[in-house]
């Protein structure tokens, strides 16, 4: 209703993080480490790569089989935030018209398979964040996160905004649903009248941290958040990590696409 | 404006994180030492004001279209720049694993931004000098605006630097500029009339409440306090710039480097130059006996080469290697479709 994050709707993700499939319960640090690898592995290929991309699908429909997250859930989701880079990389064609594949009669700029890489590059990249998003819950993420060295005032600071995302983006829809009600054309607020609510919406959640804190320091606040459960890297977590990683190195550098397409072509030297 | 991982290339990104996880260390570490503890639930609400804040869209008079708030220079305004950047950091994350805007590798990079920009180089250098005392309220309405429109113009063209630095994306410098600039200008003249409209509001509506917050205007923020810290910035980005660059001279800076810690080029050693690439070309031709093509537009390819633009098609970009990567990609979906849990299970939530 409200633009593109609209589409989303924050539950969806924070109910799918609360499964318990195998992924689900594996170490967040494990998982946020793989994710990270399998990333800059992704990126770090070179521009025009279209078939050692392919290969990499292995990690996401993996995780997404063994999740039991819907793939349909995490391909609308990819499908949502495309545009921007599909608009950048829609220009290679344009400017890099040099051929550099020919099949038949059809020849392939570099622009376009650059253009293909891209659009790879960015589903698979966004479509593993998702899975690691809703397999593992951000509290959980948070304490891999300071466990893996971040700043505990950040990590502090993340979970705070998380528990009062929800709050605070309800009351702003509820506000908002109150201007339209009384609005006369009913669409979206004029900047100054934006800026009203805004303005509301600040004083609100202002006086919310206020009371908030009251109530912590009635519990006995003295700065310092402590997080319940501890994270324990079993025996299952390191297997994932080392296979993963392994796998990823493998992908990489072994190229997989090539051999494969080479033994089936009969070009194998 | 969100930078995505598909344009981003690794040097880039991880010098991009290199600074914001740098300045989060340094943010954190100041915000820990120098404010009580009443802050850190306002951080947190306050960032989620932010978030939420994000999610309705305005019109922007004349154009007919939307644009959403961004709040960086708001949050400065109200927090002072360290707050205020863990805050927007923190959006950020939470928006980057929510909403998918952009990825895990981008994050630095969008953190820098739309965080580290509006409060460690619009809020020292532009609004604080700009706005003086607390004197003059009219200074500090045009300060603000100023600041506002300032931070999203920085925010847009480090998106362009950052994708141009890549090297992913081919669109021109100029063109990506004439772009992404006009329209983050009009997003900005808005932006700007919100921010100052929002303080003019809640100053007149509650005068108490901003006292309430952290010490923002208070003298003991300096004028710009942390050096070292836009110096250790600006060092990685420079470093990035100049990797990516080195990088982009070679076909795969990764292998490039590893061949020369190795003192072998891995694999099937592909050679740089023409020479090197009209041999791989008819290699891979050769590896395709059943397919008649013609020598796969080496005279092209080779013009390319020597009117400066680097263009070597990566192994992978032969029909057979398409071939074996749709393949490998045939084999993933069976196994995932072998290896899937039942749906039964993750719908129950008792068992």
């Amino acid at each position: 209703m409200n633009g593109p994050h609209a589409a989303f709707d924050l539950g969806t993700l924070d109910r799918l993080s609360q499964g318990t499939s195998p992924i689900h319960q594996l170490d967040p640090r494990a998982k946020l480490l793989v994710t990270l690898a399998f990333v800059v592995a992704v990126v770090s290929l070179d521009k025009y790569a279209v078939a050692d991309l392919l290969p990499f699908f292995l990690f996401p429909v993996l995780i997404l089989a063994r999740s039991g997250v819907p793939f349909r859930f995490v391909a609308r989701k990819v499908a949502v935030v495309a545009p921007f880079a599909i608009l950048v990389g829609v220009f290679n064609p344009l400017f890099d018209q040099a051929i550099v594949l020919r099949i038949g009669e059809f020849g392939v700029t570099g622009g376009w398979l650059s253009f293909a890489s891209i659009l790879l590059r960015f589903a698979l990249t966004i479509g593993a964040l998702l899975l690691l998003v809703a397999t593992t819950s951000v509290p959980a993420l948070g304490r891999a996160a300071e466990r893996l060295g971040a700043p505990s005032v950040f990590v502090m600071q993340i979970l705070g905004l998380y528990r009062y995302l929800f709050l605070l983006v309800g009351e702003s829809q509820r506000t908002l649903r109150a201007y339209r009600l009384r609005a006369a054309d009913g669409g979206r607020p004029a900047w100054r009248i934006f800026a009203q609510i805004l303005g509301q919406l600040l004083l609100r959640a202002v006086a919310r941290a206020r009371r908030v804190h009251e109530a912590m320091l009635c519990r006995g606040f003295d700065g310092e958040l402590r997080l319940m459960g501890t994270l324990r890297f079993a025996g299952r977590d390191w297997t994932f990590l080392a296979l993963w990683l392994a796998a990823f190195i493998a992908l990489r550098f072994l190229r997989p696409a090539e051999m494969l397409g080479a033994l089936v072509t009969g070009g194998a030297q | 404006m969100h930078m995505a991982d598909a344009l981003l290339s690794p040097e880039v990104g991880g010098a991009m994180w290199l600074a914001t996880g740098a300045t989060i260390a340094v943010a954190s570490r100041k915000l820990k030492r120098d404010t009580d503890h009443r802050h850190i639930p306002l951080m947190g609400v306050v960032g989620a004001f932010v978030f939420a804040a994000q999610m309705v869209n305005f019109t922007i008079p004349g154009t007919g279209s939307s644009g959403h708030f961004a709040g960086g220079m708001l949050l400065a305004i109200l927090l002072g720049p360290h707050a205020a950047f863990l805050s927007m950091a923190s959006v950020l994350v939470v928006q980057g694993l929510f909403f998918a805007d952009g990825g895990l590798l981008a994050m630095g990079a969008n953190i820098f931004n739309m965080g580290f920009l509006p409060c460690y180089i619009v809020y020292p250098l532009l609004y604080r000098p700009l706005a003086g005392g607390r004197a003059d309220p009219g200074r500090r309405r045009v300060a603000a605006w100023l600041g506002a429109v300032m931070a999203l113009q920085l925010g847009a063209l480090g998106v362009v630097l950052e994708t141009r630095a890549s090297g992913i994306a081919e669109l021109p410098l100029f063109a990506f500029l004439a772009a992404m600039q006009p329209i983050h200008l009009a997003i900005g003249i808005v932006e700007g009339l919100i921010t100052v409209a929002v303080i003019e509001f809640v100053t007149r509506a509650e005068p108490g409440m901003l006292a309430a917050l952290p010490p923002a205007a208070a003298p003991s923020v300096p004028g710009f306090p942390k050096r070292a810290l836009a110096g250790l910035a600006i060092l990685a980005v420079v470093v990035g710039g100049f990797i990516s660059w080195l990088a982009s001279a070679h076909p795969d800076g990764l292998e490039w480097s590893i061949a020369r810690l190795t003192g072998e080029a891995e694999l099937s050693a592909p050679q740089d130059g023409p020479h090197g690439l009209a041999a791989r070309i008819q290699e891979s031709v050769a590896f395709l006996p059943d397919y008649a093509f013609p020598a796969a537009g080496t005279a092209e390819t080779t013009a390319q080469e020597d009117s400066g633009g680097w263009i070597a098609p990566d192994a992978g970009t032969t029909v057979s290697g398409l071939l074996g990567g749709g393949l490998t990609l045939l084999i993933a979906g069976f196994a995932g479709w072998a290896l899937r849990r039942r749906p039964s299970s993750p719908a129950s939530p008792t068992s």
